[in-house]
């Protein structure tokens, strides 16, 4: 599953929004959305990136395919660096590298009909035509368990659960090493995103795709990936194997987050001591000057005001930010 | 525990263009006082529709209520709340029954205060004084875990975050002291941490408050803490009713199995599949006279095509609506 | 047990097989049942057949007078007759011929106008739509400003300014209502620049060329269509209006704005001089605006849905 050159390295990655306000436009506001991010995904493997809402991960995933332009850092895909390519370079590149959206509602253009939805990756990079490219649908419409009968409908004419597929098939349908899944279930049914789900595990294992699976799901995340990174404000709390994360969380922040998820068992559930954290997170307009986590976290000390914790590897393989951990 | 509301047969139906949904066809159930009921369904299956309608609150046309009967408990006796007009219906609502909806965004008026806002329910069903009104709004902010009720009172919706407009909106609902609180999803569109604190929030009011609930959600988790009794909908019926720990551990009806088994549990990563139940929910415009699951359910037979089943009791307090648990005790 | 049902159906609507004749059934059940649109279809049909066969349709050149016949009432009063059916003026000039002319002219000047406010405003609104920034604040400030004055002083200004012809009604009208386009358009082109699909489209590497020819151009045909129908119904009453006050095309081409000035003198002697064309310009609008609203419902998925 991986191998010994990640597909892509994160480094250091900022995403900065600016407002301005004021009656003449004259006061700045800073939105730092992304805070100097960095990790690595290898090539067929997941990594989760968990947080809850305003913590920047959206805005993480779609940094990284250059849907915004960085304000800082570098992106390294498979030895290329994306931030500073030229636009044509980053034109071609972009076959490698996909993503699919939240709402499978929206995301699909209500006039067009789904062949030409699946095929305007190919067609923007004029990769086939003609008889060839109604194969090409088809066999992705099949991929992802579509009927290919159903090609000239329209998007309103499925339901939730296939739209879904229809965006994933159109993701998939340049052939891309990486896929950015930005909570591609949180819209349906229950049912429904076990169904999702499933096609993709399938999907990873058939074509050895990476995925960057970004949700607020703890529990599906859990499932799907290998490694999870966990945001808070902008910045990666904690990085770590999923088995890891999940047996011994370190990180304040991450305790909490596991310990507000229900799980479908009455009995433990009863039976079972929450650490509630309180409070709301603060803004990404004015974080804290020190650790992002200071003003929730019930172990901070003086030293958390003011210093922001690097990410550090722990054990092999977790890494965490936070200065309870630095001796 | 004696019956606060008993619900029994209820069919709801809407009136469209296109045709007529059948939206709840044919429920029964009860609440006992003090009890948390969770009614699980994914969308389409009825679950909000039903709350709503015990309520008046579905704009009929084109909803309508074909028949059933809704006996909910007063001082004085049973009244059938499906019979009751307009004005005993508002007096009930917000003063015996409250209601938290699932989304705070849009169910807080956006122009008037929070303080506005809930002085206006206490005002209205217990009859207070403006003053001590505002008193007693100040208690429940508190209550509900907002700091600085003071300042809070006087600020807009659009000034609070997403889980403390959901505190206003549980503070209005429990305001009066209702005997029973139906909640609609109401921490679906919170985060993960902002749902335990609500839900934390919610256990301590039901134990000081002793309201009975009916709460809404297609989050197992959820339901799995807080409930006491579970119903399972599925196009417009109930398919399974039972206490919540028979329903985890012994869940009878292939739909509730299918959900629990698409929920990942405690397994990590790649142990097992998800257990996805094929197929999408059903189009509530078509009748039916079989089963509504046949077309999903894996386990399927003939006979499922044949009749609808009913609910059948299994065991005590556990009952199921599939034909393939007919042999046991008719209920 | 597999289920060997499920694939088959109740996924979707998809298995519904719609024919041409069910699509053809559906349109008619939805034409029935609004139908006063189909009222205000009929009536827009009516002026546009009436502006197109006029010479068939008139017994009379709307210009030739004659002094003998002038000021018979209509047929249906005393002292009138079927020759001239709606009456004479005040040269002798058959009313009903003048109505009938007058169509073109309204039609002409509204539709062309139309189409001229629709092509400057959209292409301005996509513009500052697109681009942003400070071409978006250099587009839409005159824009804005011209929006905030009371459109029929400002009409009235530039056509006093200019002369009377009907190139220059055209033209003005064209100009003046383009700001109205350019506002929705900017509106929309923005709404769906934003959406998903067009962000999905970014993301599959398409230009900004692409976008907007593929994606967003076909979405602002509902929206346009709406507003064309409603200015057209518009720009029919400022020419009336216009031409009232003596400022719209010459005396020498019959329209109604026309006739009503002409015959205000006559107001209570002759009515029929005014009531007429009064009649005309209504019942115009009145189609417009019906069709407009028809055009509006069913362009926006929404309300078509809630129309029930």
């Amino acid at each position: 599953m991986s191998m010994d050159l990640p597909l892509i390295s994160v480094e250091n990655l900022k995403k900065y929004f600016y407002l301005q306000s004021g009656l003449l436009g004259t006061k700045d506001i800073v939105v730092k959305a992304v805070d100097g991010v960095s990790f690595d995904i290898y090539r067929g493997e997941t990594l989760g990136l968990v947080g809850e809402s305003g913590c920047g991960k959206s805005t993480t995933g779609r940094t990284i395919l250059q849907l915004y332009k960085p304000t800082d850092g570098r992106v390294i895909f498979d030895g290329i660096d994306i931030v500073n390519t030229n636009s044509h370079e980053l034109h071609k590149l972009r076959t490698r590298f996909q993503i699919v959206f939240q709402d499978p509602y929206a995301s699909l253009n209500p006039r067009h009909s789904i062949k030409r939805i699946i095929s305007e990756p190919i067609i923007i990079h004029h990769l086939l035509h003609g008889k060839e490219l109604d194969d090409r649908v088809a066999e992705l419409m099949n991929l992802v368990g579509l009927n290919p009968v159903y090609m000239n409908r329209f998007p309103h004419e499925f339901s939730g659960g296939q739209r879904q597929r229809i965006m994933i098939a159109r993701a998939l349908s340049v052939n891309p090493d990486f896929l950015v899944c930005d909570e591609p279930i949180s819209a349906l049914d229950v049912s429904i995103q076990a169904q999702v789900v499933n096609l993709l595990e399938e999907l990873q294992e058939k074509l050895n795709v990476a995925y960057l699976f970004i949700t607020h799901d703890m529990r599906m995340v859990k499932h799907i990936s290998h490694r999870i990174a966990v945001m808070y404000l902008g910045k990666i709390v904690e990085l770590a194997n999923c088995n890891d994360l999940y047996e011994t969380p370190l990180h304040p922040y991450t305790q909490f987050l596991m310990s507000a998820v229900p799980l479908p068992n009455p009995k433990q559930e009863k039976l079972k001591k929450r650490k509630i954290l309180k409070g709301e997170p603060p803004s990404p307009i004015n974080p804290p000057k020190g650790c992002v986590f200071y003003t929730r976290c019930p172990y901070a000390s003086d030293k958390c005001n003011f210093s922001s914790p690097e990410l550090r590897e722990i054990k092999p393989n977790h890494k965490v930010a936070c200065h309870l951990f630095e001796s | 525990m004696s019956t606060i509301l008993d619900v029994k047969d209820l069919v709801v139906k809407f009136d469209t263009i296109d045709g007529i949904v059948n939206a709840v066809n044919g429920i029964s159930f009860h609440l006992d006082e003090g009890e948390t009921l969770a009614i699980v369904g994914e969308s389409g299956s009825g679950k909000t529709v039903s709350m709503l309608s015990l309520l008046g609150l579905l704009p009929s046309p084109p909803a309508r209520i074909e028949q059933g009967k809704a006996l909910f408990k007063q001082k004085e006796g049973y009244i059938d709340l499906l019979k009751q007009n307009y004005h005993i219906l508002s007096d009930i609502r917000g003063g015996e029954i409250g209601f938290i909806f699932q989304d705070p965004v849009t169910s807080l008026n956006p122009i008037l205060t929070i303080g506005q806002q809930i002085t206006e329910t206490i005002i209205r069903h217990l009859g207070k004084s403006r003053n001590e009104a505002r008193f007693l709004a100040f208690e429940l902010l508190e209550k509900v875990g907002i700091a600085n009720p003071i300042v809070r009172f006087k600020q807009y919706p659009f000034q609070l975050s997403g889980g403390m407009r959901q505190r206003v909106m549980i503070a209005i609902a429990v305001a009066c002291n209702p005997k029973i609180v139906i909640a609609d999803e109401p921490t679906t569109a919170l985060d993960v941490t902002i749902q335990a604190q609500i839900i934390e929030l919610f256990k301590q009011l039901r134990e000081t408050l002793h309201m009975a609930t009916i709460w809404i959600s297609h989050d197992l988790g959820v339901v799995a803490t807080l409930a006491d009794r579970v119903l399972v909908m599925y196009g417009g019926r109930i398919v399974e009713s039972a206490k919540v720990e028979d329903l985890y551990e012994k869940p009878l009806h292939p739909y509730t199995i299918g959900l629990i088994g698409a929920v990942p549990g405690i397994n990590s990563r790649g142990s097992k599949k998800l257990i996805s139940i094929p197929g999408s929910p059903p189009d509530l415009m078509i009748p039916i006279n079989h089963c509504p699951f046949a077309w999903r359910c894996n386990e399927v037979e003939a006979k499922c095509w044949e009749n609808i089943p009913t609910l059948h009791q299994i065991e005590e307090d556990h009952e199921v609506a599939c034909f393939l648990h007919e042999s046991a005790k008719v209920y | 047990m597999q289920n060997k049902y499920t694939i088959t159906t109740s996924d979707s609507l998809l298995d519904l097989q719609i024919s041409l004749w069910d699509k053809i059934k559906r349109i008619v059940r939805l034409l029935w049942r609004d139908r006063i649109a189909i009222f205000g279809l009929l009536i827009f049909m009516s002026v546009v057949f009436a502006a197109v066969f006029a010479p068939w349709l008139t017994p009379y050149q709307p210009l030739s007078q004659n002094l003998y016949a002038s000021k018979l009432p209509p047929a249906w009063i005393k002292g009138g007759s079927w020759d001239h059916p709606f009456g004479t003026d005040n040269l002798g000039r058959d009313m009903f011929s003048r109505i009938i002319y007058g169509a073109r002219v309204s039609l002409g000047v509204s539709f062309v106008g139309a189409l001229i406010a629709a092509t400057i405003g959209v292409f301005l609104g996509s513009l500052a739509a697109f681009i942003g920034g400070r071409v978006d604040e250099i587009i839409m400030a005159p824009i804005n400003l011209v929006l905030s004055l009371p459109y029929l002083l400002f009409v009235v200004f530039i056509a006093s300014v200019l002369g009377r012809s009907l190139i220059n009604v055209i033209l003005i009208f064209g100009v003046t209502n383009s700001p109205i386009f350019a506002r929705v358009t900017r509106g929309e082109v923005l709404r769906i620049r934003q959406s998903a699909y067009v962000e999905s489209a970014i993301s599959a590497g398409a230009g900004w060329l692409r976008i907007l020819i593929i994606h967003i151009l076909p979405n602002l045909v509902g929206p346009l269509v709406t507003l064309i129908s409603f200015q057209i119904s518009a720009m029919i009453f400022y020419e009336s209006g216009l031409g009232f006050i003596g400022l719209s095309v010459p005396p020498t081409i019959p329209s109604w704005g026309n006739m009503l000035a002409e015959g205000r003198r006559y107001l209570t002697s002759y009515p029929w001089l005014t009531t007429f064309p009064g009649l005309a310009i209504m019942y115009t609008s009145l189609g417009m605006n019906l069709l407009g609203d028809w055009i509006r419902d069913i362009s926006d998925p929404r309300i078509r849905r809630a129309r029930r």
